[in-house]
């Protein structure tokens, strides 16, 4: 039994408003999506915003109007992988360039939280400032190179 | 390497590797050489030759259901051996040129250009195999090993999946382009729809008939 669990982040521009034609398609896929992952092996916990459904009216910056946060939380990296890629969300993955930027800089990051913390938005934005800042690393990393959870604490019998 | 390919030299033993290959889970002794339509030592002798040469690995599971004392052996049963062999002669290395341009295009975000050319390719595939060309056989061809799974058929094997595995969003929807645009051109084609719909293993994309969805 570990005492970690892993959190994952990734952000997003869109190419125009969630209500408008072009998102359309990824807004219709959402509530399954999003169904699909509260059901996954492994899933504990996903951020949502005052509606409760979905994240999509969180702005993680301020100043920009299209930039999407995702935020959850997972029992292991494998859990995680096995959802983002060996699910039905691949599809919607494989068709993120119809609906998302290009970002040439970091913009998704993993980190080891104690089981039962529930990552903010501020939490989040700082890994992955940090992933882009100094690459993977125990406190931000990628699939790409998963570290290992911190060594559970000893407890007393 | 040339062990492992010279293994392959056996007409017989080739019809049992692919066998074991294309099946989903592992198989025994009995269904392989029924299917290879050889006795049941023959075939035991061809597949422990193949594990030897590390084309197949061997697992032991009791195929009657039962469990405790009284159940029997478990039986031997062989699947394909993970990790992947490669031969060219002259030596080539399209599988390096292939990581390369994979991590460009990922890179550059070029997702939509390569499902178009992807889906084009297929298309041009289909058309050249002409339009009394069995779907499924056209993607047995091509190293995808379709097998039946109740009203679906999916591919026991991902022609791409190391370069999947590294850029599964860019590569998964390439795949499935490609398998969209092949379709059409293939006798019933259009009857059939691809999806993204992962199993375990193997390649991401499931094939369903139109009119059963």
């Amino acid at each position: 039994m570990t005492n970690f669990h892993l959190a994952q982040v990734n952000i997003g521009r869109i190419l125009g408003p969630l209500d408008g034609p072009v998102l359309a398609d990824f807004v219709a896929q959402l509530p399954e999506i999003n169904a699909l992952a509260d059901q996954a092996a492994g899933f504990v916990w996903r951020m949502v915003d005052d509606d409760g459904e979905d994240s999509t009216s969180l702005r993680p910056d301020g100043e920009d109007d299209l930039l999407l946060i995702n935020c959850s939380v997972w029992e292991s990296v494998q859990a995680l992988r096995d959802f983002t890629y060996r699910s039905e969300h691949l599809k919607v993955l494989s068709r993120r360039r119809e609906w998302f930027e290009r970002m040439s800089e970091h913009h998704q990051a993993l980190w080891w939280v104690p089981v039962g913390h529930r990552p903010t938005t501020a939490e989040a934005m700082e890994r992955i400032a940090l992933l882009r800042e100094r690459g993977d690393g125990p406190l931000a990393f990628t699939f790409r190179n998963p570290q290992p959870a911190p060594a559970s604490a000893v407890l007393p019998a | 390497m040339f062990e492992a390919v010279g293994a392959l030299a056996d007409p017989v033993r080739r019809g049992l590797y692919r066998h074991v290959a294309a099946t989903p889970g592992a198989v025994g002794r009995d269904a392989a050489a029924a299917a290879v339509g050889i006795s049941r030592s023959l075939a035991a002798f061809h597949l422990d030759k193949l594990v030897e040469a590390g084309l197949l690995a061997v697992t032991y599971q009791r195929l009657s259901g039962r469990s405790g004392p009284g159940a029997g052996r478990p039986a031997k049963l062989y699947l394909r051996a993970p990790g992947e062999r490669a031969v060219s002669l002259p030596p080539r290395s399209y599988d390096a040129v292939g990581r390369l341009l994979a991590k460009v295009v990922d890179s550059a975000g070029h997702d939509r250009e390569l499902q178009s050319a992807a889906r084009a390719a297929g298309a041009a595939e289909g058309a050249e195999l002409g339009s009394d060309a069995d779907p499924v056989a056209a993607l047995r061809s091509r190293g995808y090993e379709p097998y039946g799974d109740g009203a679906t058929v999916r591919l026991n094997n991902c022609p791409f999946h190391s370069l999947a595995d590294e850029f599964p969003a860019l590569v998964c929807g390439m795949n499935l382009a490609f398998i969209e645009g092949l379709l059409p051109g293939c006798a019933g084609g259009g009857d059939w729809t691809a999806a993204m719909d992962p199993p375990p293993e193997g390649c991401c994309v499931t094939l369903s008939k139109t009119n059963d969805a």
